[in-house]
């Protein structure tokens, strides 16, 4: 019996060291890539890497002005398109998504999210690069857009919702009608919520790639055109990386550190919009009633 | 002379009596009580407007894969699915491989990324001290924030040489005679892409896997630890079994995750069309051959064939997607668990 239970102690403790080893492993992977991301890309970050367009194959020096220019371009005008989607998806799913096309939005919106983004940039292909006939930072501007709604949908619904129902009452005792009460008392409560949401899609959407290969295409040149072909960070590191120069993966390398740094920014200040508002990052929803 | 007809003046404010159901009462009071006015319905419209757009785009991505892939499904019909030869110029196309590759990628990279995740999402939400819950979680979301072209840049330059210096030659002295360790290890190869893939899809896993935890009620764990249990008996026999669905749930949102990644694999995967058993052998995959072919299709066969892969692939992450949210929804129906995760 002793024995037994001897046993069962140390599975226990065996089992608990285990799942802790574990996270260590999970997070140590994040620690080395950063720290490789740093160790690697650090020394290439000058002036002229900030200032500079890319020289041709071969020579050394340049920088990646007009990708980080780029980048700017086409995932602002992307957020342009995507912000008022998302979000008014959002609403409409708080607000009036308890009936049938509300279950339908929602799980259109969660399937959507799990779409590959080379799909969409194939998409986005057919219906704008082609019919422009070239390519254009416009067209991959819609593909990311299309990317950041359904995940912007679901945060601004979430947010939207764990606003009391209580304020939402008051607003309509007092005879506001309820579009007011929904924009002025019970959106701006979750602002806070929605604008955290909105930092995180503005995130993942900087990063993406695979959307921009046949839309953006890359441009060696400085351009600030929407109607043109644009080269942003993702599409610059995929083009040094797989390239054969030493100078290209140097600058390959400090590239992804700007974008990483751009990621990181947005994602802490998600964090922060949340934190500034209730002093405490949110706890996760309550477990519904069961 | 006579007074002229006055118009009645509306009821200047919804008093009480605009309730008597008077045929004649002006109904502006319900109205309002009843949140049906002009800007209502103009606030109502709107955002159903915006809402539909989703499920017609859905629509429309279907509609136009099928319609560019028309050609390809018509003339090749089935054999696409299971022949492989892939031969531009000859105008012949099969995308076993691709196939093939996509999901042997994908589920080896399951093996290895569920019992990590796993382990970190119950580490987090039952063993760790409270004060290291949240930037643990938050570590390890922030796996997910990194860009993929980034996943692949570090893939080729350390993943790769640490696989071929530390990992391959010792796991060959030990498994090398299996089909699944044979051949030269040049670097890209199925398992640098499993193992990349791995990486990215943890944090999904996890995520949603923690939130499934944090939903199971903590009288479970005190029936089970109050009958006896150790802490993780407790947990692997009361917590786990309730979560089950939403931890399927989980797995398979991380495999949709997968199988649509695009840069970090191409990248690191090899991109040869064919057939191998060996994890050390290049490999490809169906989003590796949209990026790398796309742009490079020449003859109108040749992009149909294209578009017939990426509709492959989109039914297939669909329906994956769409039984993870099922599973997911069975045990937090209606919220938007793991939603920010994604």
């Amino acid at each position: 019996m002793t024995a037994r239970r001897l046993r069962r102690r140390v599975v226990s403790t065996l089992m608990t060291g285990l799942v802790g080893v574990l996270s260590f492993l999970a997070v140590l992977a994040l620690v080395l890539i950063l720290g490789n991301l740093i160790a690697k890309g650090a020394s290439s970050l000058d002036w002229s890497f900030f200032t500079r367009n890319p020289v041709p194959a071969g020579e050394a020096g340049g920088g990646v002005a007009n990708a980080i220019v780029g980048t700017v371009i086409v995932v602002g005008l992307a957020a342009l398109i995507g912000l008022p989607v998302g979000i008014g998806t959002g609403l409409y799913l708080a607000e009036y998504g308890s009936g049938r096309l509300g279950w339908i939005v929602r799980f259109v919106a969660d399937v959507l999210n799990g779409t590959p983004s080379i799909v969409v940039g194939i998409f986005a292909w057919t219906w704008l690069v082609k019919p422009m006939g070239h390519f254009s930072a416009f067209a991959g501007s819609v593909a990311l857009a299309v990317l950041m709604i359904p995940m912007l949908a679901r945060t601004t619904e979430e947010m939207v919702r764990l606003v009391p129902h209580s304020l939402r009452e008051a607003a309509l005792a007092l005879g506001y009608p309820r579009w007011r009460t929904s924009l002025r008392v019970v959106a701006r409560t979750a602002l806070a919520g929605i604008v955290t949401g909105s930092l995180v899609g503005i995130a993942r959407i900087a990063g993406e790639t695979a959307p921009l290969l046949f839309t953006a295409l890359g441009n060696l040149n400085f351009s600030t055109s929407v109607t043109q072909p644009m080269q942003t960070l993702s599409l610059q590191i995929y083009t040094y990386a797989t390239g054969p120069f030493a100078e290209w993966h140097r600058l390959a390398w400090a590239a992804a550190l700007v974008l990483m740094g751009l990621v990181l920014l947005l994602s802490l200040a998600a964090r922060w919009a949340v934190r500034s508002r209730h002093g405490a990052p949110p706890a996760p929803p309550a477990p519904p009633a069961r | 002379m006579t007074t002229l007809p006055v118009e009645p003046l509306p009821a200047p404010a919804p008093a009480p009596d605009a309730a008597s159901p008077t045929p004649h009462a002006p109904q502006a009071g319900w109205r309002i009580l009843r949140g049906v006015n002009a800007g209502d319905r103009l606030y109502r419209a709107a955002l159903t407007a915006l809402a539909l757009a989703l499920p017609l785009l859905l629509l429309a991505l279907l509609a136009e894969l099928v319609a560019s892939a028309w050609p390809a499904l018509t003339r090749f019909g089935g054999r696409f699915l299971w022949t492989s030869v892939w031969d531009p110029v000859a105008g012949v196309f099969g995308a076993a491989p691709m196939i093939f590759g996509t999901l042997a990628s994908s589920l080896l990279a399951l093996v290895i990324a569920v019992p990590l995740a796993l382990g970190v999402a119950i580490y987090l939400t039952e063993f760790a001290p409270k004060w290291l819950r949240q930037p643990v979680a938050f570590l390890v979301e922030l796996l997910a924030a990194i860009p993929s072209v980034v996943y692949g840049l570090w893939g080729i330059f350390v993943l790769i040489p640490f696989l071929r210096t530390y990992v391959v030659p010792p796991l060959r002295a030990v498994v090398g005679w299996t089909p699944f360790f044979d051949g030269v290890f040049y670097g890209n190869s199925l398992l640098a892409g499993a193992m990349i893939l791995a990486i990215m899809i943890v944090p999904y896993i996890a995520a949603v896997s923690r939130e499934v935890l944090v939903a199971v009620p903590s009288s479970q764990r005190e029936a089970a630890v109050g009958m006896g249990a150790t802490r993780w008996e407790a947990v692997w026999t009361a917590v786990v079994p309730y979560g089950r669905a939403g931890l399927i749930g989980a797995v398979i949102l991380g495999l949709g995750r997968a199988l649509g990644e695009t840069m970090a694999v191409t990248m690191v995967i090899g991109n040869r069309h064919d057939i191998g058993l060996s994890v050390l052998q290049p490999a490809y995959t169906m989003a590796a051959a949209l990026a790398n072919e796309f742009s490079e299709a020449t003859t109108d066969l040749y992009l149909s064939a294209l578009f017939e892969v990426g509709l492959i692939l989109f039914v297939i992450t669909v329906v994956v997607n769409a039984c993870a949210r099922l599973l997911i929804w069975r045990v937090a129906r209606g919220t938007a668990v793991g939603s920010r995760a994604l």
